[in-house]
């Protein structure tokens, strides 16, 4: 029995003493390459890998959105917003009532046509969350669900959310929606739910990918309209810092102060 | 030597009891499977749309929760600014304060797009959010309603009741203000950005609460043949038109406020004037039904002795609190919201997609059924509370509750 377990003893000895030694090898030779690695990529670490870095206040993103060129009719827009997050998937619930469902469909992009009562004036424009500096909606928000990228741009962890809709109160812009239906069809880029908030977020998916563009810019460019200007308003060299200051351009409910990061002209 | 008040456990037949009881279980039953209903069906079976978002179970939940704590002042009255005669009122106020705040949050959390995240709601706070806060004053609140049930009915607890006692009524006020404040403080939203909602919420709540109270008090009474004196329920009643007339007051200096406001004067047109359903709840609803009718009920010379018309003008007041409610959270989400000063909204998204317009709001019957549903929640714990535990006086007569002393509980 005994000389039995002094077998078994040694022979696990051995494994161990193998063991040990590969584990070290290992975590030695990914530690040593992990520095490599580090040291390596020092430099342009910020611009690495983009899925894999955290978002940085580099940029803020926003968005200049010329009235003058918005072309009455024309929804290429909200069309491409649809598509490109999916929201063209929704339908409406079989027994709801068309009226109420067109006020209950997720919207995060919509024309807007306005005429000035004094002088008659009818003006255009795509409206979207305005992606404020000071978001009431984030504010608001009782679980931090709502929340504000460190690139300004304002939008819901949908797995935190819990559907309290209190942020849809606090909009001032009407920019936000609730999933009042079962999603049956989704993007794996967008992924939707029944039960929470929902909005623009400039395109997250793009940007972190390393791409500058949303689609609703590139689709009213695409056009032949470029009412919609998209870009990094830290940047003082980016051609939208230079429209902003080319021409005079206000934030909508500019009485609140929220820096929004979406400008209009010409409104 | 000073008089003691006999608590006795409710003594209504069994099978009334349980007759009661199982109707307020099929009431809850019922809202529950509205709640279910909604749920797994989600939020498009009701009313609510991305215009309204909050219907008709956030009303149910803001006057449950807003007459919770002003069911608790009957206690404080007693307790606090120290009258022996509410002395014996103050069990049934900490038990109906409880139960009233745990069904009216039962129906808010009944209503999340997501309740079966309520644990998130519970773990990740954000402390900017007056809802967050709630979740504290709230939880807070039936802490401290037990913790004072508890020195108002164990004699080794009873040194504490005046200190608990007005923990529990600067709490409560607390509570009222953070309720008032979910909507006082939204910006974007012409009807709630002032600070006089929260004010207003704390005077609504010691109406409503006071006129549930009072019904809750006359019914169990009644059914055990227990007596109310004349004077107590005079006492009951005058401080009721007292509270509703506060009601009033606040109402107009609210509205006075917004019309002094020149940007404000297209909301006050459409609430005072031509805002429909909610023109006809706040003048008829909100001022005659809850303001006005009560007020000449309780002042009557013959009507205000009549404990059937006092009763009546209990039922105007919780009315006319509902109506009040109705006009404050979906009246101002159906007034539209005005991003376009001096411009006028031709289009707004798709056709349908409401902006700039009156949004259209009607309350479907999941959401009246797990309203109600609440409401019968509130009645359950009431009903098995005093009869399993001592928590109403044996008798209310004149003769037994005069020369209480300060003293007793």
């Amino acid at each position: 029995m005994k000389d039995d377990n002094r077998q078994v003893d040694s022979d696990r000895r051995r494994f161990l003493g193998a063991a040990a030694v590969a584990a070290g090898s290992v975590t030695g030779g990914a530690g040593v390459a992990a520095l490599g690695a580090f040291s390596a990529g020092l430099p342009e670490s910020a611009d690495a890998s983009p899925r894999t870095e955290p978002v940085t206040d580099r940029h803020r993103w926003g968005m200049l959105v010329d009235t003058s060129k918005c072309a009455d009719g024309c929804t290429a827009c909200v069309e491409a917003c649809d598509q490109e997050n999916g929201l063209g998937l929704q339908s409406e619930p079989f027994g709801d009532n068309e009226a109420k469902w067109q006020n209950q469909r997720a919207v995060w992009i919509r024309k807007v046509k306005l005429q000035d009562n004094a002088s008659g004036h009818v003006t255009n424009l795509p409206l979207m969350c305005q992606h404020c500096e000071q978001p009431p909606c984030v504010n608001v928000c009782p679980t931090g669900a709502s929340f504000k990228r460190a690139d300004g741009i304002v939008m819901v962890d949908r797995h935190t959310c819990i559907g309290c809709r209190y942020c849809i109160m606090a909009c001032p812009y009407k920019a936000r929606s609730f999933i009042h239906e079962r999603v049956e069809q989704k993007l794996t880029r967008a992924p939707r739910g029944i039960g929470c908030v929902e909005s623009c977020n400039l395109c997250a998916h793009r940007l972190d990918e390393g791409k500058t563009t949303t689609a609703c810019q590139e689709a009213c460019t695409a056009g032949g309209h470029q009412a919609i200007m998209f870009g990094d308003l830290k940047d003082p060299t980016s051609p939208l810092r230079q429209a902003l200051a080319a021409q005079p351009n206000r934030q909508i409910r500019e009485d609140l102060q929220l820096n929004t990061g979406v400008r209009y002209a010409g409104l | 030597m000073a008089k003691r008040i006999v608590y006795r456990e409710w003594l209504i037949r069994p099978e009334h009891y349980w007759g009661l009881l199982a109707a307020l279980a099929a009431v809850i039953a019922i809202g529950g499977t509205a709640a279910l209903y909604m749920e797994h069906e989600g939020h498009w079976v009701t009313g609510m749309t991305n215009s309204v978002v909050w219907g008709l179970p956030h009303v149910f939940a803001v006057f449950l929760i807003v007459a919770a704590s002003g069911a608790l002042n009957i206690a404080s009255i007693g307790t606090v600014f120290n009258k022996p005669d509410y002395k014996p009122l103050g069990r049934l106020s900490g038990l109906l304060a409880a139960a009233m705040l745990v069904a009216g949050l039962l129906v808010l959390v009944l209503d999340l797009g997501r309740p079966d995240r309520l644990l998130v709601a519970m773990t990740t706070y954000n402390f900017t959010s007056i809802f967050a806060w709630n979740i504290f004053l709230y939880t807070g609140f039936l802490a401290i309603t037990i913790a004072y049930l508890w020195t108002m009915a164990e004699r080794k607890g009873n040194k504490f009741q005046r200190p608990v006692g007005t923990f529990a009524f600067l709490w409560r006020l607390a509570l009222t203000t953070g309720t008032g404040s979910i909507f006082g403080f939204l910006v974007g939203r012409t009807a709630y950005d002032t600070a006089i909602l929260a004010p207003m919420f704390v005077v609504m709540s010691f109406a409503y609460g006071l006129a549930v109270y009072i019904l809750v008090l006359m019914a169990s009474f009644d059914w055990d043949g227990r007596p109310i004196g004349p004077a107590m329920l005079k006492r009951l009643k005058n401080l009721l038109g007292l509270f509703v007339a506060s009601v009033l007051y606040f109402t107009l200096v609210y509205h006075l406020t917004n019309l002094y406001g020149a940007k404000h004067a297209d909301l006050e047109s459409f609430i005072l004037m031509s805002g429909g359903i909610y023109t006809v709840l706040f003048w008829l609803g909100w001022v005659v039904i809850g303001g006005l009718l009560p007020l000449g009920i309780v002042y009557h010379p013959d009507l205000g002795k009549d404990r059937n018309w006092v009763a009546a003008a209990c039922g105007f007041v919780i009315l006319g609190g509902f109506a009040a409610l109705y006009v404050v959270i979906i009246g101002s989400q159906a007034y539209p919201q005005e991003m376009f000063p001096g411009q006028t909204v031709l289009a707004f998204g798709a056709p349908g997609d409401i902006g700039g317009a009156v949004a259209p709001y009607a309350p479907s019957l999941p959401e009246l059924l797990l309203g109600i549903g609440g409401v019968g929640v509130a009645m359950l714990i009431v009903a098995v509370g005093i009869r399993v535990l001592q928590f109403l006086p044996e008798s209310l007569a004149d003769s037994e509750v005069e020369g209480l002393s300060g003293a007793s509980a």
